[in-house]
């Protein structure tokens, strides 16, 4: 009995919880046009949360490029065909792992940071004080938080392929000595704009809003304690890479599965 | 801000038939309560009776399980959203930690009701801003961060904060606390010359009997979910009520239990049989 007890208990909270999310993200989202009447705010956090992410973004994009033209160079040789270097790296870095890994790297790196900013600010009636001085905290705390992920992701994740693609041409071209000019023309021919750029663009978009949305909902919904925020620190980490890793196989079924 | 006064008759907050739980535990079981315009109420009562609670309540921040509560007229808990915004614009609440925010300066706290509710220009807001702190005895801290003031000092930013809309109703949760005898003494005064000068109405939770009576012209006691005593400190102060005589005279013998609810120690300590 207790177990079933405990099961329909665990079953409900989770259901609130849900219930709770989506009434949030509504919230947010009427919350987000009048944004743009205080611009600043908006700079602000897009600051906060996408140029000061920008340097793992770079480290990390530069690494995972070379990698792949590491991986990619040893398969291709093998059949004569290191001249599509440039094309497999790219088509890697645009399609999948530019928003996948840029997306994951955002919750460690800016998804963390907002839950536990805005837990903070819940515990210590920062939000409270600011419905009493009859400013609503949504639009004024999280709307511009929304706003810096919902822009900087897409940003970062093109930022994260563009450096990668550089690193793959450093090890291919540089170290291993494939032609430059095949690197770049295969490139260009075989990469399309709509059905690979425009794809990928739209997954990072989607991760934007779906990572800016667990992060600041689990701090807005988190318990007011010092081991409450730290849970939900931990379950923002967590519930976006789940969230990006699972949605990524959707999109990807939906976009390139004919 | 533009107000009418309440006349006499009709007090600004009205609450009738409040309750509250707390889980399964009542913390306020049926409290009536009139604050009259332009005066200071005072609500007292030992730690952890819900007087932080009853602001909350008042400021619509936390829902009755039964009752109402009326301010100016408006049920506070019936309103709209808008409305209730509206209200709140007009009540400043000076919280018990204060709830300053912590990425602005103390200036910035202040002005932060300013900024988001009005479009006065910059020199407008840094004299309000200042003149607020300098009531607080705190302009010279005004570019001090919150984490680099002292629990008393944050009170007091708080309380400068509260002020600066110019409401019609303060709300002071245990301002008193944490303070020296001395800036204690020029809160005590502030809290009553705002009250006459801008023709506030203010509500007082606090321990500190002595000082609290001396500025209120109304005061409650809360205990136990219930108001024992209402009445003006000159008729608390005669009253025999056991309630309001231990509450007055700080003892700790009396009806008001210094424990929180619990079993009896020997069942605690003996354990679950
Ligand atoms: N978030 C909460 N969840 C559950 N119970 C709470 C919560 N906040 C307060 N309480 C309970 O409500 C009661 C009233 O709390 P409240 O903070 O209003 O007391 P108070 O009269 O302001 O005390 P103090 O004078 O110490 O500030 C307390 O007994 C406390 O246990
Ligand atoms: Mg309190």
């Amino acid at each position: 009995m207790n177990g079933l007890q405990w099961l329909g208990a665990s079953a409900l909270g989770f259901f609130r919880r849900l219930g709770r999310g989506h009434l949030f993200f509504l919230d947010t989202l009427v919350a987000l046009p009048a944004n743009w009447l205080r611009p600043r705010l908006i700079v602000q956090q897009t600051y906060a949360i996408g140029v000061l992410s920008m340097i793992i973004i770079v480290v990390s994009g530069l690494f995972v490029g070379m990698v792949l033209a590491l991986q990619g160079y040893n398969t291709l040789v093998d059949f004569g065909a290191e001249e599509s270097l440039g094309v497999v790296v790219a088509l890697s870095l645009v399609r999948e792992l530019g928003p996948v890994v840029a997306a994951l790297l955002f919750a460690g790196r800016a998804g963390s940071a907002l839950t536990a900013e805005i837990g903070l600010m819940k515990a210590t009636e920062q939000l409270s004080g600011m419905e009493m001085m009859a400013v609503n905290p949504i639009s004024r705390v999280i709307a511009p938080r929304f706003w810096g992920s919902f822009l900087s992701m897409p940003l970062l994740a093109a930022v994260f392929s563009a450096v990668g693609v550089l690193g793959g041409y450093f090890v291919g071209v540089g170290l291993l000595g494939v032609d430059e000019g095949a690197f770049w023309s295969q490139m260009r021919d075989k990469v399309d704009f709509h059905d690979d750029v425009m794809n990928g663009v739209i997954k990072s978009i989607v991760f934007g809003v779906v990572a800016g949305w667990i992060a600041l909902f689990e701090g807005y919904d988190a318990v007011p304690t010092s081991e409450g925020v730290s849970r939900a620190t931990t379950r923002t980490v967590v519930h976006t890479s789940l969230a990006v890793l699972g949605l990524d196989f959707i999109l990807t079924a939906l976009m390139f599965g004919e | 801000m533009s107000f009418e006064p309440a006349t006499a008759d009709t007090p600004l907050v009205e609450i009738r038939g409040l309750r509250f739980l707390r889980g399964s535990r009542p913390i306020f079981d049926g409290i009536d309560m009139d604050i009259e315009a332009g005066k200071v109420t005072a609500i007292m009562g030992p730690s952890g009776t819900g007087k932080t609670t009853l602001l909350k309540l008042i400021g619509g921040q936390l829902r009755p399980d039964a009752g109402t509560i009326r301010v100016d007229g408006q049920d506070v808990h019936r309103i709209s959203r808008k409305a209730l915004y509206e209200l709140r614009r007009r009540m400043g609440m000076m919280f018990q930690s204060g709830a300053l925010l912590t990425d602005l300066t103390v200036f910035e706290n202040v002005a932060f009701p300013l900024r988001e509710h009005t479009d006065l220009p910059e020199s407008m807001i840094r004299a309000l801003v200042l003149m607020k702190l300098q009531a607080v005895g705190l302009r010279g801290a005004n570019g001090l961060m919150p984490s680099e003031l002292s629990g008393g000092m944050a009170r007091r930013v708080a309380m400068a904060r509260a002020i600066a809309l110019d409401p019609m109703m303060i709300m002071y949760d245990e301002p008193f606390t944490g303070q020296d005898p001395i800036s204690m003494g020029v809160l005590v005064q502030l809290i009553r010359k705002l009250n006459k000068a801008m023709g506030l109405t203010s509500i007082v939770v606090s321990h500190d009997v002595a000082e609290t009576a001396s500025i209120s012209d109304y005061i409650y006691v809360i205990s136990q979910g219930k108001v024992v005593e209402h009445g003006s400190p000159q008729n608390l102060g005669r009253s025999d009520s056991p309630w309001v005589r231990q509450f007055m005279d700080g003892l700790a013998d009396g009806p008001v239990p210094f424990h929180f609810p619990a079993p009896t120690l020997a069942e605690d300590l003996l354990g679950p049989a």
